[in-house]
């Protein structure tokens, strides 16, 4: 049973429909007891980095998720602000990460290479691969994309966890796999065929 | 690399998906969510939609059909129409709707950008600015409207738009009303003059006819958002309805200049 972690942030609905039609068994998970009997999480995520740490503190479903992600070693997926989430904090606030993926996120407003560039980083891009059969092993090598729409990025501290990069004025770090622990900057959900290969790839992890 | 996005534009009234020309008229083209299952399968980049109905008889945006849409649709989805608030805003994020764009609430009340970007984040967040060219000066110029060009301000456009831009919006919209259904081509020289002032991610709407004007339009402004109604719904000159999108190899054709010009570079166009 994959789980949908469900803290009041981002959207569950289309991981659940797109789940639904790959046929895969899923549910929302709002509680601690709901994340029972999980394989596979998911975490989503948009908006502010802060209001969605507060937000999954509060859901009481941290501490179980630490003990089925470190503990259990059960995968899990972040997605967007979802993966900014694992890492140690975010320029974007003072709140402190999962610090499941040493890192840190960082602005691209603050960095000369993007910063005149249109902000947000927002549209379709491709990946260059580093090594990640969950995101390459894809029927569609050759159009291979996926839909970004953000102002921060993760700057993995151990680059041996990145596993794609993506070019917006530099090469920044669009998707990091630390053992069990994986998360993608852009938006599978939201990417279509491309996507629901890659969350297929996942559940198979 | 980043690549231009093509994005449908759909329009809503009284629930039925409909097209205008001009801002008026609208003619019944059939059922949002059939058009929305469409689009997924033609792999749209985006999609933006917009009840026209709703601002101008002050209703606040129809939840019901928006909850359907966003879980019908498989791309990224923006929603405007009668978003005057910050929790509505909120609301629409949490249904799956990926972009709230703003618009009248927006001129009426210049904090509410601000307090919606920071309760969603600036990447959920689109301004859709109207403008209606005047024709009758020597001088060129554009004139801010709302509620379907039905009220118009004395704002200077362009001042708004940046003004909307510190107030960190992700993305602005702009909608050039009187090529509202014409499918004669873009305003190009009013994307030159929006690029050249406004440095966020930008779309423009209204005018298109052909894939040979979206491609006009990437080849003079680079990558950004190209939006189109009556292209993307009607097929020949009796504009039957026949809901249609580019295929990749049109995509690449109607991209290649912003894309050869992205490789030359390294970059973008900025």
């Amino acid at each position: 049973m994959i789980s949908i972690v469900d803290y009041g942030i981002g959207n569950i609905q289309a991981f659940l429909n797109l789940f639904g039609r790959l046929g895969i068994s899923v549910k929302r998970a709002c509680t601690a007891e709901d994340l029972k009997g999980s394989n596979h999480l998911v975490l989503p995520g948009v908006g502010h980095f802060d209001h969605a740490m507060k937000s999954l503190n509060k859901s009481g479903m941290k501490k179980p998720l630490e003990e089925l992600v470190l503990g259990l070693k059960i995968p899990v997926l972040g997605v967007c602000v979802g993966m900014q989430m694992l890492s140690n904090g975010s320029d974007e606030g003072s709140m402190q990460g999962l610090g499941w993926v040493p890192g840190r996120v960082r602005a691209f407003k603050k960095n000369p290479k993007t910063s005149p560039l249109p902000l947000p980083h927002m549209g379709w891009n491709t990946l260059s691969s580093k090594n990640s059969d969950f995101i390459f092993n894809n029927d569609y090598k050759e159009s291979l994309q996926f839909y970004f729409l953000h102002s921060f990025y993760f700057d993995a501290e151990d680059k041996a966890d990145v596993s794609a990069t993506c070019y917006y004025g530099f090469n920044f770090d669009a998707a990091v796999s630390r053992k069990n622990i994986h998360g993608v900057q852009f938006h599978p959900e939201k990417s279509h065929k491309w996507g629901e290969q890659l969350l297929k790839n996942f559940t198979e992890l | 690399m980043l690549r231009p996005r093509i994005i449908p534009c759909l329009l809503i009234y009284k629930g039925a998906l409909v097209k205008t020309q001009g801002f008026k008229d609208p003619k019944y083209v059939g059922d949002p969510i059939n058009a929305v299952r469409i689009f997924n399968e033609k792999e749209a980049d985006e999609l933006i939609v917009l009840d026209i109905g709703a601002t101008v008889n002050s209703m606040q945006p129809n939840f019901n059909l928006i909850e359907k849409l966003a879980a019908e649709c498989r791309m990224p989805l923006c929603y405007g129409g009668g978003v005057t608030s910050v929790e509505q805003a909120v609301q629409l994020v949490d249904m799956g709707v990926e972009k709230v764009a703003v618009s009248a609430a927006a001129i009426l009340k210049p904090s509410l950008l601000r307090e919606i970007v920071a309760a969603v984040g600036s990447q959920s967040v689109v301004a859709v600015v109207d403008l209606y060219k005047k024709n009758n000066s020597f001088l060129k110029s554009y004139e801010l409207c709302s509620h379907n060009a039905k009220k118009f301000y004395n704002d200077n456009p362009f001042t708004l738009m940046q003004s909307f831009q510190e107030a960190g919006v992700g993305e602005i919209v702009i909608n050039s009303v009187d090529r509202d259904g014409l499918m004669q081509g873009y305003d190009l020289d009013l994307a030159r003059q929006v690029k050249s002032k406004v440095k966020i991610p930008l779309t423009f709407l209204g005018g298109a006819g052909s894939h040979e004007h979206l491609k006009d339009l990437i080849s003079q402004v680079g990558t950004i958002g190209v939006a189109a109604g009556s292209l993307f719904v009607f097929k020949g000159s009796y504009r039957a309805v026949l809901i249609n999108y580019p295929t990749p190899e049109q995509k690449i054709e109607i991209c290649q200049e912003a894309l050869r010009t992205n490789n030359i570079k390294g970059d973008f166009f900025v």
